[in-house]
């Protein structure tokens, strides 16, 4: 019982990096390796303002949000717009893309070192709490709830409006979206920013109860690259069923055999969908 | 073009004559120096090897050379077994290991291989650290030879050449040309009837050959081994980067990569010891937006234009 709850808890968080990388790849195909990094900076926003100005994580998640959009789009716009132009197919793309994030991601790292070389350590709502005769943190209840409501709007918003359908439009052709008089760059680059919004503000949360450092951003990103595969690309709901059982299968393996497995076990995982379900799992597969 | 490519290898074999004098000639500063960088050249040209062709971006560097030196180190210290003997048996657990990743998951896209071999060299280093602290007994691992830096330098450079000549040779071989075929397009290959999955695997498994040797021959360098310092991710993303600023498309691309980045890491790690990671990211995009086709391909591109000059 209480591995299913941290776990629960720990999963709104991941469902929230994985949606963003989600959005990401695959509406504006761009495989975003420094999607760790946007989950670190905004968790280093979070840290920053608590210790400097006594700013409450809670309140940096709704700043960090529109920040995080404009400088996604604008990473889109000038450094990625081109190397999509330069592609020829798909495959050059992928690689390209690859390359050009693993130097953000370095960069980006180079940065945050500067700023904050040691641990975003810092106590807030760290009260225990019990649910559902479980203790838990009221911090990680605080970090579960927000992500539901921000990734429950980006659901209705992707289903409901006018946009949110031609975006989900693109993730599934960029041609017929196209000759539908949609329009295809626009909507890519609105899918990318928003990701990394809704990426950066999963960070935000998770450094309320998760003590993060500047060169961690990579062992999410493989996360959430994991999480994105088993649900399936371009797929909402997939993303939410596998960010939750990657974080109950990560709790069992931390409370039941050793912290320092964590990575190990979603190895396995990825290993097994791989093996049985490379399309995901709800994913239909294509000859 | 027969004719050129043992030109080529002729060439290729005078160089590594030539660098066979090195330790004589330098003295200690710069013999590290080259120790380190013709440990990256035996790394990049056995990453050429696959990721030249078929255009998949290995990051499976940094696991194969920390199971060299992983294996070596457990072998010797806990169990006095010799140092050939240790390095051969991590050339084979790492070849089956590349065998492995390979068959699950070469068979589908590239972007699988990229992401499962991110994460590769930071959860083997995981899962030897909970094995080590449960099960071994947590304490430093020696490496103890007689080896001096000539002697690793010398290993290193067989390693280098021996990578060289076998990607030489499998490029003239109807594997290489299977690879190329692959690398220009997957669909046609598989319909004139190249089994791409084997052939990919096949090539992947003799990366993580060379890896394990290199991490192996370089192991006596550091004599004190923890599983925390052999798994690096970092060198996965040195050996990526370095290949590339060479020029993946050419076996000896990676030489002129290294020897220059080897002297600008000395420099800027040695000067600017904080912004190291801010200058890998900065050179990953120069290589993506200025030198896609590394400095092999520029040149090569000049080449062509002042041909077209003279006519």
């Amino acid at each position: 019982m209480d591995i299913l709850v941290s776990g629960l808890l720990l999963a709104g968080t991941y469902a929230l990096m994985a949606l963003g990388l989600n959005l990401q790849y695959g509406v504006a195909r761009i495989m975003n390796l420094a999607n760790g990094e946007m989950l670190v900076l905004g968790a280093l926003a979070a840290f920053w303002l608590y210790i400097n100005a006594q700013v409450s994580p809670l309140l940096t998640v709704v700043m960090v949000g529109p920040i995080a959009f404009i400088g996604n789009w604008l990473i889109y716009r000038f450094l990625l717009v081109p190397l999509v132009k330069r592609s020829k197919n798909q495959g050059q793309l992928e690689v390209d893309s690859i390359l050009a994030t693993f130097g953000m991601s370095f960069f980006i790292v180079g940065i945050m070192v500067s700023i904050e070389g040691g641990f975003f350590a810092y106590k807030y709502l760290s009260e225990t709490i019990s649910i559902l005769g479980s203790t838990s943190s009221l911090n990680r209840l605080a970090a579960f709830l927000l992500a539901v409501v921000i990734g429950g709007s980006l659901y209705l918003w992707l289903n409901r409006t006018r946009t949110g359908v031609a975006v989900r439009a693109v993730s599934v052709s960029t041609e017929a979206a196209g000759l539908v008089g949609i329009d295809v760059p626009k909507m890519s680059a609105l899918a990318f920013a928003l990701g990394g919004a809704v990426t950066s503000m999963g960070g935000s949360l998770i450094s309320t109860f998760y003590t993060l450092d500047a060169s961690v951003g990579v062992i999410f990103t493989m996360k959430a690259l994991i999480i994105v595969i088993m649900g399936g690309v371009g797929d909402v709901r997939g993303t939410i069923v596998a960010a939750i059982i990657l974080g109950i299968v990560e709790t069992a393996v931390a409370t039941l055999v050793d912290p320092g497995l964590t990575l190990a076990s979603a190895y396995f995982i990825f290993l097994l969908i791989l093996l049985f379900r490379p399309q995901g799992l709800f994913g239909r597969r294509t000859a | 073009m027969s004719r050129s490519g043992f030109k080529e290898l002729a060439i290729a074999a005078c160089l590594a004559i030539l660098a066979g004098f090195v330790p004589l000639v330098f003295n200690n500063y710069w013999l590290s120096i080259s120790v380190t960088a013709m440990m990256y050249i035996a790394l990049c040209t056995s990453w050429v090897m696959f990721s030249g062709p078929t255009h998949y971006i290995s990051l499976a560097s940094g696991a194969f050379f920390g199971i060299g030196g992983y294996l070596v180190a457990t072998g010797m210290s806990d169990y006095q077994m010799s140092f050939w003997l240790m390095a051969g048996i991590s050339a084979l657990v790492a070849t089956i290991l590349a065998g492995l990743i390979g068959a699950a998951t070469l068979r589908l896209s590239g972007v699988y291989f990229v992401i499962f071999t991110l994460g590769l060299a930071e959860m083997i280093r995981n899962l030897v650290s909970w094995v080590q602290n449960n099960f071994l007994g947590s304490r430093g691992l020696y490496v103890l030879t007689d080896f001096t830096e000539a002697h690793i330098y010398w290993m290193l450079l067989v390693l280098a050449a021996a990578a060289y000549f076998l990607g030489w040779y499998i490029n003239r071989s109807r594997l290489g040309f299977a690879l190329r075929i692959i690398g220009n397009d997957e669909t046609v290959a598989r319909h004139v009837g190249i089994n791409t999955a084997t052939a990919k695997i096949v090539l992947f498994m003799t990366t993580g050959f060379f890896g394990a040797l290199v991490g192996a021959v370089i192991a006596p360098r550091y004599s004190y081994i923890e599983p925390n310092q052999v798994f690096s991710p970092e060198l996965s993303f040195m050996v990526v980067i370095m290949a590339l600023l060479g020029g993946a498309g050419r076996l000896w691309g990676p030489i002129v990569g290294v020897i220059p980045f080897t002297l600008v890491w000395e420099y800027v790690s040695l000067q600017f010891p904080n912004q190291t990671t801010m200058f890998i990211g900065l050179i990953f995009l120069l290589i993506v937006f200025v030198l896609p086709n590394g400095i092999v391909g520029r040149l090569e591109q000049v080449a062509v234009k002042i041909r077209q000059g003279g006519h």
